[in-house]
C-alpha cells in the first residue's frame, strides 16, 4: 500500500495538448474523486499513472518509487475499466483468477494442459482459486464463480471487475467511471460498497466520475479537471461551499449555481437594477458575478430580488422554481409547500442566505466579501 | 345456439387462423418476397445439384450409347480406382499440408503487421496481391521461377552447394512444390481476414491484460488474442479448408497432375473424367464426393465449432 504521487505531467496527442503540468499527491489509503467534463483528460491521466500511457514529460511515483518508466505489470496497480473489460471466453472465477496466476504461476503452469507437468503449481493454485473464493463472498458474488461474463447483469459484471481489482491487493485502485452504466438503485448501492471496501482494504484511489454525487458523497478530496488541468482540489464540502473559481463553482452542485452578473455600486453589488445586500471586496464601477445556490434562496414577500416564474419542477419534498430576474435565468430550491399554487408569469421575491453568496470577478476568479455580515 | 357460438370470443382469431386459405396478409406478403429468393435458389442451387445426385448414378457419356441407370456403380468403380484414390489422398495430403501452414503463417504475419507502427496498409495490400492476382497468369511466373536449369530457385539453392531439384517434374517433389504455391497463394486471403479480426478485438482487454500482469507478448496472446480470435481463426480455417479442396488451377497450368499422377487431385480428376474423357456420369459421383466433404467441413463448422468460439 502507498500513496501516489504525480509531478508536471503532460500528455498530447498528434500536436493536440490533453493533459497540461498535472501535479497531483495521494496519502496512502486516500480515496480521490477526478471529475470534470467529457473529454478532459480524465481517462488519460488514469492510464499514465497505470502505465497503459507515456506522459510526454513529468513523473509518476508509486508508494515512493518512481514508475514512470515501468510497464503497467510492474507497477502493481489494478485498474477498473468503464466497460469492465472482462474477458469473454472466461469464466468469472477464471477472470478474477487472472492477476493472481500471472504473478504466482510459472509459464509452464498456466497453460492448460502443461500445467500437470510442471511441480509446485498444484499448491500454488489452490491458493489461488482460496483466495478468488474469498474475494467472491466479500462482493457476494460467491454464486456466480462460474458463469462467464455474458450471462450476466451489468451490475454483476461490476462486481466481477471489482473483483478481479481487489483479489490481489495492489498498491493503488484505479477506477475509471465504474458505475456509469448502472440503474440509480444499484449505482447507490455500489456507491456504498465500493466505499465500504475502501475503507476495510485501506487502498490508495483515484476515481474518475462524471457524477458529482459520487465524488462528493465518495471521496477524501476531490479533484476538478478541466480541458487538461486541475483546477482544484480539496474536500468535498470545502470545494462546494469555498470554491476557488467560477468554474469549479459552476461544475459541481445540481443544478447549477445561479450566476447574476452586477457591478460594484457604492460598495453593493447592482443585478438587473436591484442593489443587492453583498459587499465584494472590490472598487466601485468594477463587472462582479454574484453566485447563489438554488438552495440558499427563500420566497418571502419582501425579498429584494424579484424575478418572475416561468415553470416550476417537483422533486417530491422540494420544488424547483425557475424563474428570471429581469435577463437572467434564477433557479431557486424551495419546500414544495412554498412553490405551490404559482403561476408562470407570476412574480415573486427572493431573500437569499447573503453571507453565503459567492463572489466572482468578471474573468471568474474568487472575490472576498468586503464585510464578514451583511445587512440589508 | 351452435358450438362456434358459445367459444369464448379470444379463441375465435386462432381457430380462424388455423384454416389454411385464411393466411394472414402478413404471411402472405412474407411469402411473396421470399419468393424470388425461394425461385433463385431452387433454379441456381437445388436443381443443379439434384441433377448431379441423378447424373452419378447413370452411365452417361457425352457422344456415348443412350443413358442408363446403372446404380451405385460409379461409386463402386470409384473405390476400386486407383487413380482416383491417389487423386483423394494427394488432395488430402494437400489440405493437410497447405491449412495449418498458411494459417500459422497468415497469423503470425498478421500479428506482425497489426503490432507495427507503420506501413499497415501496404503490407496487407502487398500480402493480398495472390489473392486479386490472375492464378492462370501467376503460374506462368512459378513455372519459371520452380524451372530446373534456369528457375532462380535452383540457382540460389546450388549458390549453397545443393544439387538442382527438378521441382515440377520429379514425382517426389512436385506436391511438395504444389503445397508452397498453394500456401503462397492462401496466405494474403488469411492475413487480410486475421488482421480484420484482430481489430475487432476492444483495446481495453489487452489494457486489462496488461495491468494484471501479462508482461510479455505471449502471454497476451494466450489471455486475450488467441480466445477473442475464436471465430475469425473458425471462419479463416473453414474457408481455407475448402479452397484446399478445390486445388485445381495450379495443376491444370503446372503439372497437369503428373507426373505419372504424382500431383493428381480431386477436381483435376473430375475435369479429366468429365471433360476429356467425356464420362459425365462418373465425373458427377466424383464432384458429389467432393460436395460431401465440403458440406462435412461446413457442417462441423456450425455444429460443432461455432459453439466454442461464441462467448454469450
Ligand atoms: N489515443 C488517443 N489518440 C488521440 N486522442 C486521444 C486519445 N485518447 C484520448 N484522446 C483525446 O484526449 C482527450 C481526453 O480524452 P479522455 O479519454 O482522457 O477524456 P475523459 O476526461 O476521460 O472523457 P470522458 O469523461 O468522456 O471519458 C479527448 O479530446 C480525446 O479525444
Ligand atoms: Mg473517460
Amino acid at each position: 500500500m502507498a500513496g501516489i504521487s504525480i509531478e508536471g505531467v503532460r500528455k498530447s496527442f498528434g500536436g493536440a495538448a490533453i493533459l497540461h503540468d498535472i501535479s497531483l499527491d495521494l496519502a496512502q489509503g486516500e480515496f480521490l474523486s477526478l471529475v470534470g467534463p467529457s473529454g478532459c483528460g480524465k481517462t488519460t491521466l488514469l492510464r499514465i499513472i497505470a502505465g497503459l500511457e507515456q506522459a510526454d514529460a513529468g513523473r509518476v511515483s508509486i508508494g515512493g518509487q518512481d514508475v514512470t518508466r515501468l510497464r503497467p505489470a510492474d507497477r502493481d496497480v489494478a485498474m477498473v475499466f468503464q466497460n469492465y473489460a472482462l474477458y469473454p471466453h472466461l469464466t468469472v472465477a477464471q477472470n478474477m483468477a487472472v492477476p493472481l496466476a500471472m504473478r504466482r504461476l510459472s509459464v509452464l503452469g498456466r497453460l492448460p494442459l502443461l500445467r500437470h507437468l510442471s511441480p509446485g503449481q498444484a499448491a500454488a493454485r489452490r491458493g489461488i482459486m482460496d483466495d478468488v473464493r474469498q474475494a467472491a463472498d466479500m462482493l457476494a458474488i460467491g454464486h456466480l464463480l462460474d458463469r462467464r461474463p455474458g450471462q450476466l447483469s451489468g451490475g454483476q459484471r461490476q462486481r466481477v471487475a471489482l473483483g478481479r481489482a481487489v483479489v490481489r491487493h495492489p498498491a493503488a485502485f484505479l477506477m475509471d467511471e465504474p458505475l456509469s452504466n448502472l440503474d440509480a438503485e444499484l449505482r447507490a448501492r455500489t456507491r456504498k460498497e465500493i466505499v465500504q471496501l475502501h475503507r476495510r482494504a485501506g487502498v490508495t484511489t483515484v476515481y474518475v466520475t462524471h457524477d458529482q454525487v459520487e465524488a462528493m458523497t465518495m471521496s477524501d478530496r476531490v479533484a476538478l479537471m478541466q480541458a487538461g488541468r486541475i483546477l482544484q482540489i480539496g474536500k468535498p464540502r470545502t470545494m462546494y461551499d469555498d470554491p476557488a473559481s467560477l468554474a469549479v463553482a459552476q461544475f459541481l452542485g445540481s443544478p447549477r449555481i445561479n450566476t447574476l452578473p452586477g457591478t460594484v455600486d457604492e460598495g453593493r453589488v447592482v443585478v438587473e437594477g436591484l442593489r443587492l445586500p453583498v459587499h465584494p471586496a472590490a472598487a466601485d464601477g468594477t463587472g462582479v458575478t454574484v453566485g447563489l445556490r438554488p438552495e440558499t434562496l427563500r420566497l418571502t414577500p419582501a425579498g429584494p430580488l424579484f424575478a418572475a416564474v416561468e415553470h416550476l419542477e417537483s422533486l417530491g419534498a422540494d420544488s424547483l422554481l425557475h424563474t428570471r430576474c429581469g435577463a437572467t435565468p434564477l433557479v431557486a430550491r424551495v419546500p414544495a409547500a412554498a412553490a405551490d399554487g404559482l403561476r408562470p408569469g407570476e412574480a415573486v421575491r427572493f431573500e437569499a442566505d447573503w453571507p453565503a453568496a459567492l463572489l466572482f470577478t468578471a474573468e471568474g476568479a474568487r472575490l472576498a466579501h468586503a464585510r464578514a455580515m451583511a445587512h440589508v | 345456439m351452435s358450438e362456434a357460438a358459445r367459444l369464448p370470443a379470444a379463441l375465435e382469431p386462432r381457430l380462424q387462423s388455423r384454416l389454411p386459405w385464411r393466411l394472414h396478409p402478413e404471411a402472405m406478403a412474407g411469402l411473396l418476397l421470399a419468393g424470388p429468393a425461394v425461385l433463385a435458389l431452387t433454379l441456381l442451387l437445388l436443381l443443379p445439384t439434384a441433377a448431379l445426385l441423378v447424373l452419378s448414378l447413370t452411365d452417361m457419356e457425352l457422344g456415348g450409347p443412350p443413358l442408363r441407370w446403372i446404380g451405385l456403380a460409379n461409386y463402386a468403380e470409384l473405390l476400386g480406382d486407383p487413380g482416383f484414390r491417389i487423386a483423394l489422398r494427394n488432395t488430402l495430403v494437400y489440405v493437410a499440408a497447405v491449412l495449418p501452414l498458411s494459417v500459422a503463417l497468415g497469423l503470425g504475419l498478421a500479428l506482425l503487421i497489426e503490432g507495427g507502427t507503420r506501413g499497415r496498409a501496404f503490407f496487407r495490400a502487398v500480402f493480398f496481391l495472390p489473392v486479386v492476382s490472375l492464378l492462370v497468369s501467376m503460374a506462368t511466373a512459378w513455372e519459371y521461377l520452380l524451372h530446373p536449369t534456369i528457375g532462380p530457385l535452383n540457382r540460389a539453392l546450388a549458390a549453397f552447394g545443393i544439387a538442382p531439384v527438378n521441382w515440377l517434374g520429379s514425382s517426389d517433389w512436385v506436391l511438395t512444390s504444389l503445397c508452397m504455391i498453394g500456401v503462397w497463394e492462401n496466405l494474403g486471403y488469411v492475413v487480410v481476414l486475421f488482421l480484420a479480426g484482430l481489430t475487432a478485438i476492444p483495446p481495453e482487454l489487452r489494457a486489462a491484460a496488461e495491468t494484471d500482469g501479462a508482461r510479455r507478448g505471449w502471454d497476451r496472446f494466450w489471455l486475450v488474442t488467441w480466445p477473442m480470435l475464436g471465430p475469425t481463426t473458425l471462419f479463416v480455417v473453414t474457408i481455407t479448408a475448402i479452397r484446399c479442396l478445390r486445388v485445381f488451377d495450379t495443376v491444370a497450368t503446372l503439372t497437369q497432375g503428373g507426373p505419372n499422377k504424382a500431383s493428381e487431385v480431386l477436381l483435376h480428376e473430375m475435369y479429366l473424367e468429365g471433360f476429356t474423357y467425356f464420362r459425365i456420369g462418373y465425373s458427377a459421383a466424383i464432384t458429389v464426393v467432393f460436395l460431401v466433404v465440403v458440406l462435412g467441413l461446413v457442417l462441423l463448422q456450425t455444429r460443432v465449432l461455432e459453439r466454442r468460439v461464441h462467448y454469450q
